[in-house]
């Protein structure tokens, strides 16, 4: 499943846009970078509030096929600028994390 | 005299810079061919050692010397030097204000993930004189 149709199944709004072909391998749910960081993988659907640049950059660094900010988390401008700047993916939903997890696992 | 040799200035108090030195490692390692796991973990290592660098110690100078068989890091910062560096090991100890942690650093797992995540790390520290950390990850085949 791509980043695109997961958008399109759980009416994700898209925030910035990457590449939104890639494939999502899996997911993971957290917000404590250091601990997402090291326990995230590569091509997962990384779902947190955490809307900050150090999160883009963990979401770099984890090789993450997109973030999904849960209950409307904010982006903030500078995460924004990031974002774009590396191709990261980045979206929003009203959901909690459990709700769309249980959804992408659903669906993969 | 290593195939590559990087040099980064990580600046203090940056955090929109903070990964900057990480994410450049990263993209030489894959132009290199290295495996993806070597890869991750250099870059975990190398990442948690920016961001200690930011929140504690004004920022800092990091070294990476590339070879087939491991990548060395040598990051290198002048801040307070760590009191306890055995307590500072500790998966869940932590010093970084309140600040630091609602950007979701200080659990504590920075010194713990970058040992987990390398085959060699030294700490040379002296308080107020700073701190370097030698770290080595092996490309085993």
């Amino acid at each position: 499943m791509t980043v695109r149709e997961f958008a399109a199944l759980q009416n994700l709004q898209v925030l910035v846009e990457g590449d939104l072909s890639r494939e999502i391998g899996g997911g993971y749910c957290g917000d404590l970078l250091s601990w997402v960081m090291s326990r995230a993988q590569s091509d997962d659907c990384w779902f947190t509030v955490m809307g900050n640049v150090n999160a883009v950059a963990v979401s770099v660094l984890a090789d993450c096929a997109c973030i999904v900010l849960c209950e409307n988390a904010a982006l903030d401008e500078d995460a924004k600028t990031k974002a774009r700047e590396q191709g990261v993916n980045v979206l929003t939903s009203e959901e909690n994390a459990y709700t769309l997890a249980v959804s992408l696992g659903k669906a993969l | 005299m290593s195939l590559i040799e990087l040099h980064y200035d990580v600046p203090g108090d940056d955090f929109t810079r903070a990964g900057e030195a990480s994410g450049s490692v990263k993209a030489q390692l894959k132009k290199l061919g290295f495996d993806p796991g070597v890869i991750r973990n250099v870059v975990i290592a190398l990442y948690e050692g920016e961001i200690n660098m930011v929140i504690h110690a004004g920022g800092g100078e990091i070294d990476v010397s590339i070879d087939p068989d491991q990548i060395r890091m040598v990051l290198r910062d002048h801040g307070p030097g760590i009191p306890d560096v055995a307590l500072a090991m500790q998966e869940g100890y932590s010093t970084a204000p309140d600040n630091v942690r609602a950007l979701g650093f200080g659990a504590g797992m920075g010194l713990p993930n970058i040992k987990k995540y390398t085959d060699e790390m030294r700490i040379d520290t002296e308080i107020g004189v700073g701190t370097t950390m030698y770290l080595r990850v092996d490309v085993k085949n």
